[in-house]
């Protein structure tokens, strides 16, 4: 069967998990006994049942009330199966949200009728675009509480528009329900007799999953290489997950940035008909016909079609979740595809707020912020453009042991000709200045007499 | 591809994901069906190979099918396998089978056998494939990363898992400070002291398992068959506590029918379970304290 990760986000209280659990119950794709069960742990608890429960697991969660994590969630209709991935709305589990939204190929994102457009739901709506989620419904929930106006739906239908526009996203799917009484969620109600769009039901099901594009060209991030001496195994296997296209035995092979080449000599696998051929999202290995040092991280094309970019130096838009804020010429780590690198943000075009207020300038990008930056790597890398290549085109900053950023490149710049860091350039400039400042030059001579010492005899 | 096919492909990844990231890495196995589909994975991965030694905790209560079949596979398989007891609380019969309750013997048994096994504190015994026989291993290297074949769909506190989920110093879990996890970028990077849990089935569904079981013709362990008298395991655990269920199923294609169109259709898996049912959250309990 078919399989669509889509993700619910909004402001918190605003009815994610009844509409999750409401999902689940009404086309029966609960486990028997669980509402049973949900229903019996209240009933101990002297609490009314409410369909959130069913996803409030977790012991802490009902504690404190809130969604903490994007607790993944199956549910079937006629056409495919769900996976949901109900991403808390809370301000302080926005690396949650943003951990389930990322695997998400479509989003609902809900909003309260009777509360309106809150600052969490115009920055979720910011980084669904940022990650790139482009199928977007926009579900106006607690219409019970308006008295089902059409009039109030309208406003908010309105308002929100405006605000998307504004990040460049259209969408122009929005449903007026209830989730708790159940209102245009798999049926039309007659509460809601004026709206003649579709239900949350026929719009997930209108939504397309990411196709197999094996028109594409072939990319492969080199995951690792293997050379497993067991059983006089003698093979050298070059690792990885096709992220797109086609690969064949006998096909030319260049790796990006080392521009080593050579050609597939055989297709690898366990338990398999011998393979001649793989193609997109394949985790495959295959051996050469010539024996190349490569680095893991490097990323394999075919002579015969396009290259991928290779540079040092990017513009990304960029979402921050670190405790500490990302500075300026600090090094950090990325990961793109399989590749690591030392990362410096050189600059900060401008910082975006949940309130579409841009501001320049900023020394740092703050936790739960977006920004339009520009990056510096140590490593020549191969990456692409995220509109031109999604997989390859998006990456993840790491601040000590976590990720603690995220982001999409815009623009590929001309690589650093010589490396120096802006910080040695900035440094040179300050040293170059030293004598205007006498104490300055003391110390400075100092640190060097203590480093250097043979520099100075 | 179909969906076999993307679960597959995805595990794959994660497990090349975690060979290359953690030195002293190694793989739960429970013997169970998720954590064979787990090795078979492994061995999809790595060409046939099993790089990484697999770590089965022994409680010395589980049911006896279940050694025989992890020694015969061991060694038809080539692997590294790894067995944890915690010998104090059996030698001072600190069970529930000597009045102890469920919840204390899983600590004992289960938890803290699984802890001080994978820090290296208790006494490893190895197989060693080589010299075809068992020895131990005393002050054993600690493993900062451990593949452990959970899933979403099984039970509440497992779908809030991440797919690198870290521990810290004392094993412990923290569903609400995880940090974020992007795409197909995991937490690979950890700090001294602690290790990372790695959970490649974490999408797979129960149904999932069975279908890959078939299609691939994995050898897993006949206790989840009906053998003639009508009862078959549905989850695989300690015999006090673990409860063959009634069901005339004797293969993977009769089990798929099960679940899918028959009397398990909407019955949850662990409900054999006796554990899980000591109150709300106790499973969770144990999960914090580094249960599986």
């Amino acid at each position: 069967m078919q399989r669509l990760n889509i993700v619910i986000t909004g402001h918190v209280d605003h009815g994610k998990s009844t509409l999750i659990g409401r999902l689940l119950a009404d086309t029966d794709s609960l486990p028997q006994g669980k509402l049973e069960s949900v229903k019996k742990m209240c009933e101990n608890n002297a609490r009314p049942f409410e369909y959130a429960f069913l996803l409030d697991a977790l012991a802490d969660e009902q504690k404190q009330g809130i969604t903490i994590d994007s607790a993944r969630v199956f549910f079937q209709s006629q056409k495919r199966e769900y996976i949901i991935i109900d991403a808390p709305g809370h301000i302080e589990f926005l690396k949650n949200m943003i951990s389930g939204a990322s695997r998400a190929e479509a989003a609902l994102l809900l909003i309260d009728a009777k509360e309106g457009v809150a600052e969490n739901s115009k920055r979720h709506g910011m980084l669904l675009s940022l990650l790139g989620i482009k199928q977007v419904a926009i579900v106006v929930n607690k219409m019970d509480l308006v008295g089902f106006s059409e009039i109030a739906f309208n406003k908010l239908k309105v308002e929100y528009s405006e605000y998307l526009a504004t990040l460049g996203v259209k969408s122009d799917i929005f449903i007026p329900i209830s989730a708790r009484e159940g209102v245009n969620l798999i049926e039309h109600s007659s509460s809601t007799s004026w709206y003649k769009g579709p239900t949350v039901l026929e719009v997930l099901d209108s939504f397309k999953s990411i196709e197999e594009r094996a028109e594409e060209h072939f990319r492969m991030p080199l995951q690792d290489v293997y050379k497993f001496t067991r059983d006089n195994d003698d093979r050298r296997i070059y690792a990885g997950t096709v992220t797109s296209g086609e690969l064949h035995v006998n096909d030319e092979v260049i790796f990006y940035p080392s521009l080593k080449r050579s050609r597939v000599a055989s297709i690898e696998s366990f338990n398999t008909p011998v393979k001649t051929s793989v193609k997109e999202s394949e985790a495959i290995g295959f051996t050469l016909q010539t024996q190349i040092y490569v680095r893991n991280g490097e990323v394999v094309a075919r002579a015969d079609q396009s290259e991928p970019k290779v540079s040092n130096r990017f513009v990304a838009n960029l979402f921050w979740l670190g405790a500490k804020p990302l500075e300026l010429d600090k090094p950090y780590k990325i990961k793109i595809g399989s590749a690591q690198s030392t990362i410096y943000l050189e600059e900060i075009k401008r910082v975006i707020d949940g309130d579409t207020l841009d501001r320049a300038d900023e020394p740092s990008v703050g936790r739960h912020e977006a920004a339009n930056v520009v990056f510096r790597l140590h490593d020549i890398l191969a990456m692409e453009q995220f509109d031109e290549n999604q997989k390859l085109g998006r990456f993840v900053i790491v601040d000590e042991f976590d990720i603690a950023g995220g982001g999409i490149i815009t623009e590929v710049l001309e690589p650093y000709a010589n490396r120096r860091t802006k910080t040695h350039s900035v440094a040179w400039t300050l040293v170059e200045k030293a004598g205007d400042n006498a104490e300055f030059e003391e110390e400075l001579f100092a640190l060097l007499r203590k480093h250097y010492p043979h520099q100075f005899t | 591809m179909d969906h076999l096919d993307r679960l597959e492909a995805q595990s794959i990844y994660i497990l090349r994901e975690a060979y290359r990231s953690f030195p002293n890495l190694a793989m739960l196995w429970s013997i169970g069906k998720d954590s064979t589909v787990l090795l078979w994975l492994t061995r999809k991965a790595f060409f046939s190979h099993v790089p990484y030694p697999l770590v089965h905790i022994d409680t010395a209560f589980k049911i006896p099918e279940m050694i025989k079949y992890r020694d015969e596979i061991a060694i038809q398989w080539d692997l590294n396998l790894v067995v944890g007891q915690n010998k104090e609380a059996l030698a001072k019969g600190e069970t529930f089978v000597n009045g102890l309750d469920r919840l204390s013997c899983c600590k004992k048994l289960k938890s803290d056998a699984l802890k001080y096994t994978l820090d290296g504190t208790w006494a490893r015994r190895k197989w060693n494939p080589y010299k075809k026989k068992w020895e131990d291993e005393l002050n054993g290297a600690p493993y900062t990363g451990v593949i452990v074949g959970v899933r979403a769909d099984e039970e509440g506190s497992r779908s809030k898992e991440r797919v690198f989920s870290a521990r810290d110093e004392k094993s412990e879990w923290d569903a609400s400070t995880q940090p974020p996890e992007l795409w197909n970028q995991y937490k690979t990077d950890f700090a001294p002291g602690t290790h990372v849990r790695i959970h490649p089935l974490l999408e797979w569904t129960e149904l999932n398992i069975w279908e890959y079981i078939e299609r691939e013709n994995i050898p897993i362990i006949n206790l989840y068959f009906n053998n003639g008298n009508g009862k078959r395991y549905r989850s695989l655990g300690c015999f006090p506590c673990t409860a063959p269920v009634d069901s005339e199923a004797r293969n993977p294609k009769e089990i798929i029918e099960e679940l899918t169109s028959g009397k398990f259709k909407d019955i949850a898996e662990r409900s054999g379970r006796a554990q899980d049912k000591d109150g709300g959250g106790t499973l969770e309990a144990l999960r914090k304290e580094g249960y599986m």
